[in-house]
């Protein structure tokens, strides 16, 4: 049976509890069988969601995974979740309905570099300003995967793609400054190559409430071989992390990151690459979802046990 | 009035009308057109006017144009108000008020000879050599500030003139007065005073002492009716859409459609509801859509430009079968074209636009009260048929102010549904033996198995697929659910004379001017009949039977031949009918249909 919603109960009716749930299991949240490339580092970012929320135990039906387009986009059918295969760069917009609307979901989006930082730029800067609370993972391999080796907003200069045979000659986007700048709640940083960082980075973000990033360097093995090398300890590179204040007094600590502090957190974000990984900035700004159930809430003290059809009569009574 | 009726001007200075001598003409229609700059609140008295007629239950329609530019400019509101039925806001003026010499010199041609000419005598000296008009002088901005103090200055000139006003149509002062008070109810006490003296003043002015002896306005009493609303087409689609059950939208301002999303924001916190003002229209559709996945239909709109930029999401709409209103408020022109003036040519993009086949519904109101009807409709189109539902008004009917009978809103609300019910599994969201909707997300499945929905083309449990049969069945069905509905929808009925040789075909706002030309045409012993069509995708059935039943079609819209000669509906209606004898009547100027050039359009096909 439908439920019809009194709209404006601010704590809208959760869905129906079931009893003796099941626990969420790997096997319960693996949908079709991914389509990547043997190697491509996604595959891993995927494993870890899997075991984050296996970890989390989020209502199974509660859980929607949103994307754009992309090799990384494929995501949502890949996670037996109610999802989203949307349009290329759109998917921010799209999920800022879902949590808008239904503070009972989990909404989670999915994305690569071209679909987050290109074409959805825009998106990206405003879902951040506007602090929407979801949790977006970007799967950053520095080029175009799903299109077969153009240059993305990410990669290096000098680097040799389809679109730039002679090496890319644009300045790369600094996605971390990027974020900080307009007004990402959660920002983090992570790769592929290291799943026990990437899951407490996936966690962290999860449990923050508001506008939540993770940027993972994944690899695209196909078009992009050994991009994130010099930011990988086990070949020779640096993984390097960012040491987070404890404010435990001690003189240590002075020395540690305060995630609060957004030009600490930009100075940190631009070290020249590989930089450093883990959480760069974090703080509690309202998010819009709460701004806007005030406004709602407020309204609709004014107004006392009117009906919505009540309201609307009487709207239509003043137009007489 | 004659055209020869001697005109007797008052001169400014001479602040005592002198007297006429011809006889009282009773009139019960009269067109009233304020001239002036955009500063000076003429919106404001046409639209007390118009919500004064609304509420005395007489037949009111407006029509204004506003500069496009914000500073200002000169602008006019143009307020018909009947005794009978109103159905375009006229096409000559009987009563011109001029509050500066460019609002007479540009304006006093669209008066009919023997028409009234009010001008603020202050400002304007007229050519009272031409004796085809009536001239009445009043010194308008002296004696505002003789009423509310040297410092209003031009501000409450327009209220004077509403005064002036009243008491020429012999308006209801009281009803009137609390126009005005309600208007500035929330503005500080002083200025809602300084109105009232405004108006005041106006109607002590000894006007109507020599007005009254060139016509008398017939009050009448009409049949007992529920009463009547009175607001403007923006704001009609705006709670039709609240009625219709939508809580959620997004938009992105642009002239014309800016005032609804205003609205909206407004109103839906009330209802529970957001609005919210997107980065763009790219973001604008994509978050509406967001909204009606997470179970409920909302809506997204814009002008030409915007819903250009929507074209993509809203194919993904269409193939992801997606509930979502879509209101596009025309304006005229491609690109950035005319901002402020009306068109009606993008009924082939709100068919067509996108890329692939992309099927969609699409419907245009008639009349202020239909955009109200209108997205209603659109509302229950779109959730019974899972697609996205274009609704096409225009600039004519975004911005004018008509009366209409309240309507019953109980029978049409519709209460919002949110279905969270657990399900028992195996749902095919793209199953192809029926219209299909979406699972809501927070429904537990028994079968632990939950939908992607997908803009690639899928299976029927929305899996990515290629598979040339899974294409062609998934295109079929996208279309055939249109089929359905069309078979639902009523045949136009036929207006006028149905054993005329000649049938007008229009759509949108067309509606009125058309109506009376026919009513004209008839008239004058001229058999013509017309349809207005309100659902122009899927069309409705039976048309090709109407139009062999006549021997000429004429479809009548506000838009190009094209290089083939034919406006955008009658190339629609020829493609679909067949019929060899659909012709276009279209025009690009920017302005809504006279009727003259209607009925001269007809006159030309007749002989
Ligand atoms: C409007 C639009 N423009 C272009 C494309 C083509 N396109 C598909 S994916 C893609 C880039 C994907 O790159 P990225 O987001 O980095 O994802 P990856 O495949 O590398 O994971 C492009 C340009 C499209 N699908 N839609
Ligand atoms: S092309 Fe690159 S990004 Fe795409 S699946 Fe293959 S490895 Fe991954």
């Amino acid at each position: 049976m439908p439920i019809t919603l009194p709209l404006h109960a601010v704590n809208r009716p959760a869905p129906e509890a079931i009893p003796n749930r099941e626990k969420l299991t790997k096997k319960a949240l693996s949908a079709d069988h991914p389509t990547w490339c043997p190697g491509c580092g996604d595959f891993a970012v995927l494993a870890t969601f899997y075991k984050v929320l296996e970890k989390k135990n989020l209502p199974h039906e509660q859980i929607v995974t949103i994307a754009g387009i992309g090799c990384s986009s494929r995501f949502p059918y890949f996670v037996n979740t109610y999802g989203t295969h949307f349009i290329h760069g759109r998917a921010i917009p799209y999920a800022t309905g879902i949590s808008l609307a239904r503070p009972d979901l989990r909404v989670f989006v999915f994305g690569g570099d071209g679909d987050g930082y290109s074409i959805g730029g825009n998106h990206l800067d405003h879902g951040a300003r506007k602090n929407v609370r979801l949790c977006y993972i970007i799967m950053d391999n520095f080029v175009y995967g799903l299109t077969k080796k153009q240059t993305s907003p990410t990669s290096p200069i000098g680097f040799k793609s389809k679109t730039d045979p002679a090496g890319s000659i644009d300045h790369p986007i600094n996605p971390i400054k990027k974020l900080i700048a307009n007004g990402a709640t959660f920002i983090a940083r992570t790769h592929a190559a290291f799943p026990a960082h990437m899951s407490q980075m996936f966690e962290r973000a999860m449990d923050h409430d508001g506008f939540a990033v993770v940027e993972v360097l994944s690899e695209c093995v196909e078009f992009y071989e050994g991009a994130f090398d010099a930011a990988n300890s086990r070949k020779g590179g640096q993984f390097n992390l960012i040491e987070e204040k404890k404010w435990d007094g001690t003189p240590e600590d002075e020395k540690r990151h305060d995630v609060t502090d957004e030009i600490a957190a930009y100075k940190l974000a631009h070290l020249p690459f590989p930089g450093v990984f883990g959480v760069f900035y974090e703080s509690d700004r309202p998010t819009k979802n709460a701004l806007e159930y005030k406004w709602i809430e407020t309204t609709r003290e004014k107004l006392g046990a009117a009906s919505d059809l009540d309201l609307l009569k009487a709207t239509f009574n003043r137009m007489k | 009035m004659s055209p020869n009726t001697a005109s007797t001007p008052i001169i400014s200075s001479n602040t005592t009308p002198t007297t006429s001598t011809k006889p009282t003409r009773k009139i019960h229609d009269v067109v009233i057109r304020l001239a002036g700059n955009s500063q000076d609140g003429i919106q404001a008295v046409g639209g007390f006017l118009a919500r004064l007629a609304g509420r005395s239950e007489q037949e009111v329609m407006t029509y204004m144009t506003i500069p496009s530019t914000i500073s200002g400019g000169p602008s006019i509101f143009q307020v018909r108000i009947g005794s009978g039925e109103v159905f375009s806001a006229g096409d000559q003026v009987d009563f011109l008020v001029a509050f500066y010499q460019h609002s007479y010199e540009n304006h006093i041609h669209s008066l009919k000879p023997g028409g009234i000419l009010l001008y603020d005598s202050d400002h304007v000296t007229p050519n009272l050599n031409d004796k085809t008009y009536h001239y009445v002088g009043v010194p308008i901005t002296s004696l505002t500030v003789e009423a509310i103090g040297g410092t209003a200055r031009d501000k409450g000139k327009n209220i004077f003139t509403l005064g002036l006003l009243a008491k020429v149509f012999d308006l209801d002062t009281a009803k009137l007065e609390k126009l005005i008070l309600d208007r500035f109810k929330s503005k500080d006490e002083s200025i809602a005073r300084n109105a009232l003296n405004a108006f005041n003043a106006g109607y002590a002015y000894p006007i109507a002492n020599y007005l009254d002896q060139l016509y008398t306005f017939e009050k009448y009493e009409k049949a007992a009716l529920r009463p009547q609303v009175t607001m403007d087409g923006n704001q009609a689609i705006a709670y039709g859409l609240i009625t219709g059950g939508v809580r959620f939208g997004a938009g992105y301002p642009i002239t014309p459609w800016s005032s609804i999303m205003e609205i909206l924001r407004a109103e839906l916190p009330k209802y529970g509801g957001i609005f919210v003002q997107a980065e763009d229209e790219l973001g604008a559709v994509s978050m509406a859509l967001g909204f009606s996945f997470a179970g409920y239909l909302a809506v997204t709109g814009s002008s030409g430009p915007g819903i250009s930029l929507k074209m993509e999401a809203l194919g993904w709409g269409c193939m992801a079968e997606m509930p979502l209103v879509v209101i596009n408020v025309q304006r005229g022109g491609p690109s950035t074209g005319l901002p402020t003036n009306v068109e009606q040519s993008d009924l082939m993009q709100a068919i067509y636009g996108s890329h692939g086949d992309a099927p969609r519904v699409v419907l245009a109101p008639q009349t202020v009260e239909d955009c109200f009807y209108t997205a209603i409709e659109a509302c229950r189109i779109a959730r019974e048929y899972s697609v996205p539902v274009i609704v096409l008004s225009d600039t004519a009917l975004a911005t004018r102010i008509e009366a209409f009978e309240e309507p019953h809103l109980e029978e049409l609300y519709v209460p919002v549904q949110l279905d969270l019910s657990p399900h028992e599994g195996n749902y095919k969201p793209y199953a192809l033996d029926r219209i299909t909707r979406h699972l809501t997300p927070g429904r537990y499945t028994a079968d632990g198995k939950y939908p992607v929905v997908s803009g690639l083309e899928h299976d029927e449990y929305g899996h990515p697929t290629a598979s040339p049969k899974l294409h062609s069945a998934m295109t079929a069905k996208r279309r055939d659910k249109l089929r359905q509905l069309a078979a639902t929808l009523p045949t136009p009925a036929i207006y006028g004379d149905e054993t005329a040789e000649i049938l007008l075909v229009g759509w949108g706002s067309t509606y009125g001017p058309i109506r009376e030309a026919v009513d004209t045409l008839r008239r004058q012993g001229h058999p013509v009949a017309a349809i207005h069509l309100r659902h122009l995708h899927p069309l409705p059935p039976r048309l090709a039977e109407i139009f062999t039943r006549f021997k000429q079609v004429l479809v009548i819209e506000m838009n190009d031949y094209g290089l083939y000669g034919y406006g955008q509906l009658a190339t629609l209606l020829r493609a679909t009918t067949v019929c060899p004898h659909i012709k276009s009547h279209c025009k690009t100027d920017g302005q809504s249909f006279r009727v003259s050039e209607i009925i001269q359009a007809v006159q030309a096909l007749a002989k």
